[in-house]
């Protein structure tokens, strides 16, 4: 089995995350930069294929500027084998689509690829399709929001659970799975782990590596353009008041002074 | 005037209130044209709702395998329309499914995606809002089609009569080696209470609610108020509640009139799902909670006295 585990490094979602003013992209140096824990969900579901037998290779697959090397490092010391670092300044500002194509033509770069690991959702961009845009961009099935995954005699199951609701689905190899934030509790690497992964070979890639031209990624090769944003004016605090045995009346008072009931 | 096609959100023979929202929407770029895709008959009960909200035309899109494939049937029906009428956009529910769907449209169609819109003009420029609200976003696409997936409650539902004419769309037949093949679905049932991302008032819970029999004060309290029930990552980590009501950054994102915090710290990543409700209300023992700087009004006290003693007064008034 030849699996390749989608990583992204985001920024962390406990500091202050903003966009900057010239190109109007993700400030991605304001800010500290971690691997996504949903990733980390995603790199551990390929090393249970991994263990459960059968001799599965995974290899770790990302599209980020330079500091995207700690994720990588990250997801090695986890127990992934090999790592694809596709870093080129033309991929900045590129959208969900662009960002795609980008990594369907670096999974080509990995061989036969039987299965595709993503997170479900990134917590920086939210497009929440890459999996679905994947699937339609290689013409392969894409299950979607796994919260269970298992693979055999060239099928994948999954139990997928969103918003909508729950139910079983099944396609048939090559496939892309996405996974949600319950399908498992990822390891933490181990110190053997962080030291061999400073052996594991990493492949740093361009776009020219890929066959890609500059025109078609980044903000030139992005269909969507970005015209303003603007800051929240912030909120400040209000009322802030000590119970005092009528903490509840305090509220409703207060919900009727605001025609709330 | 142009076709805007959106795509109908249903379960159970019942439309969601998002199309409205986004027929609303799309009457401001053009004449709206509902999109069904569904099981044979489907249609037929959703017509009048549609027509009622501005349909000028309902596409028919039915088949035994709307429901057994994952998004394919949806983009293979999109797909065929946007290859008929050229339409300026195409408005998708942005859920889990809608999506999934939205994405795969644009790269079928190479069209730009306009992901998550909460507001949009008559000339297709789209307003996002991101980072939890800390931002809004104007952008556009720069493409024939603009593929567009809607937040649900981000506008007015205008009522508006459209002529709802239908017209039949054959559904392409599902290539199997390239579909996600579906089984033993379960909608999620919601019970008697609004939709979380609905709803004009939200009371939420977080681990101070300390189980998940306590979380009855949570729901008192919200049914007095006709309110959906929330909670944070640490309730639904916790087993308190489950994970379908999590509010936040990788819960759901809600925008209320009235958001209720009850024993929530108001984490940032908890924050992010509900900071651009109109009104907040928090009740926390600690005073030092982050909540607080968001909080229109808060109690410092203990939820278990505040909750019970709010809910009555509620109840009086609206007795
Ligand atoms: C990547 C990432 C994504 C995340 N996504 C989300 C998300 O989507 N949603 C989310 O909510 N969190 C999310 N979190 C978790 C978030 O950081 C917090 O851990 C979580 O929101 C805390 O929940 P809480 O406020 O219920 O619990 P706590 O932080 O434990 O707060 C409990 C509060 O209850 C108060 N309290 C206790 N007893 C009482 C009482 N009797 N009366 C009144 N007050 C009482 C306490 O003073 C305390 O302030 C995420 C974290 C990460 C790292
Ligand atoms: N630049 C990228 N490099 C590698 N994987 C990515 C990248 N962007 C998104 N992904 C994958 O797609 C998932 C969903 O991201 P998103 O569609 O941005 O919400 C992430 O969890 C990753 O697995």
């Amino acid at each position: 089995m030849n699996i390749v585990v989608l990583i992204k490094q985001v920024p962390d979602t406990w500091s202050e995350r903003t966009l900057s003013d010239g190109d109007k992209t993700l400030d991605r140096a304001s800010s500290d930069a971690v691997l996504d824990e949903i990733n980390e969900r995603a790199v551990e579901e390929a090393l249970k294929i991994k263990e459960a037998g059968g001799d599965a290779e995974v290899t770790i697959l990302t599209a980020g500027p330079d500091r995207a090397t700690d994720a990588i490092r990250k997801a090695l010391s986890m127990g992934a084998d090999k790592a694809v670092h596709v870093n080129d300044e033309a991929i900045h500002g590129s959208d969900a689509v662009a960002t795609a194509k980008v990594l369907a033509k670096a999974i080509g770069t990995v061989g036969d690829v039987d299965l595709v690991l993503a997170g479900n959702e990134a917590t920086d961009g939210r497009s929440g399709a890459m999996a679905g845009v994947l699937g339609e961009l290689l013409g392969w099935p894409s299950l979607t929001h796994a919260n269970e995954l298992s693979v055999s005699d060239g099928t994948a199951t999954v139990k997928r659970e969103t918003d909508e609701g729950t139910c079983d689905v099944t396609a048939s190899l090559p496939a892309v799975v996405s996974v949600g934030e319950k399908i498992n509790e990822p390891r933490y690497p181990s110190f053997k782990g962080i030291m061999a992964a400073k052996k594991k070979p990493v492949s740093k890639i361009g776009i020219s590596d890929l066959g890609l031209d500059a025109s078609e990624v980044g903000l030139a090769g992005s269909l969507v353009q970005v015209d303003s944003f603007a800051p929240r004016p912030p909120k400040s605090g209000g009322q802030k008041v000590e119970d005092e045995g009528d903490g509840g009346a305090k509220i409703a008072e207060f919900l009727v002074g605001q025609k709330l009931i | 005037m142009a076709e805007v096609l959106v795509l109908v959100d249903h379960v159970d023979g019942e439309i969601k209130k998002n199309t409205y929202e986004m027929l609303t929407a799309a009457r401001r770029i053009g004449e709206p044209s509902a999109v069904v895709v569904g099981t044979p008959g489907t249609a037929a009960k959703l017509a009048e709702g549609l027509a009622a909200h501005g349909a000028e035309k309902i596409y028919v899109a039915e088949s035994d395998d709307a429901v057994n494939y994952l998004s394919t049937p949806q983009v293979d029906a999109l797909a065929t329309l946007v290859e008929r009428v050229s339409p300026p956009a195409v408005l998708i529910p942005a859920g889990a499914d809608g999506r999934e769907v939205a994405g795969r449209l644009a790269v079928r169609t190479n069209s730009g995606w306009l992901n998550d819109l909460i507001d949009v003009d008559g000339e297709r420029a789209g307003t996002h809002s991101i980072f939890g609200g800390a931002f809004t976003v104007q952008s556009h696409v720069t493409t024939d089609t603009a593929v567009i997936s809607w937040r649900s409650g981000s506008i007015e539902v205008e009522e508006n009569a459209g002529a709802g004419t239908q017209e039949t769309v054959d559904l392409p037949a599902i290539d199997g080696a390239r579909a996600a093949k579906v089984s033993n679905r379960a909608p999620i049932v919601g019970g008697d209470r609004p939709e979380l991302t609905e709803a004009t008032v939200v009371v939420a819970g977080g681990r101070g609610v300390g189980s998940a029999d306590n979380f009855d004060v949570v729901e008192g309290l919200a049914d007095s108020l006709h309110a959906a029930v929330g909670a944070s990552r640490a309730a639904v980590d916790s087993g308190y509640y489950p994970n379908q009501f999590q509010v936040g950054q990788t819960g759901k994102t809600v925008s209320p009139q009235l958001y209720i915090a009850l024993g929530i710290s108001g984490a940032i990543q908890h924050r992010a799902g509900m900071q651009t409700s109109k009104t907040i209300v928090a009740v926390n023992k600690d005073p030092e909670a982050p909540i607080f700087e968001i909080a229109d009004f808060g109690i410092v006290g203990d939820l278990f006295s505040v909750t019970p003693q709010l809910t009555e007064e509620v109840g009086k008034r609206s007795s």
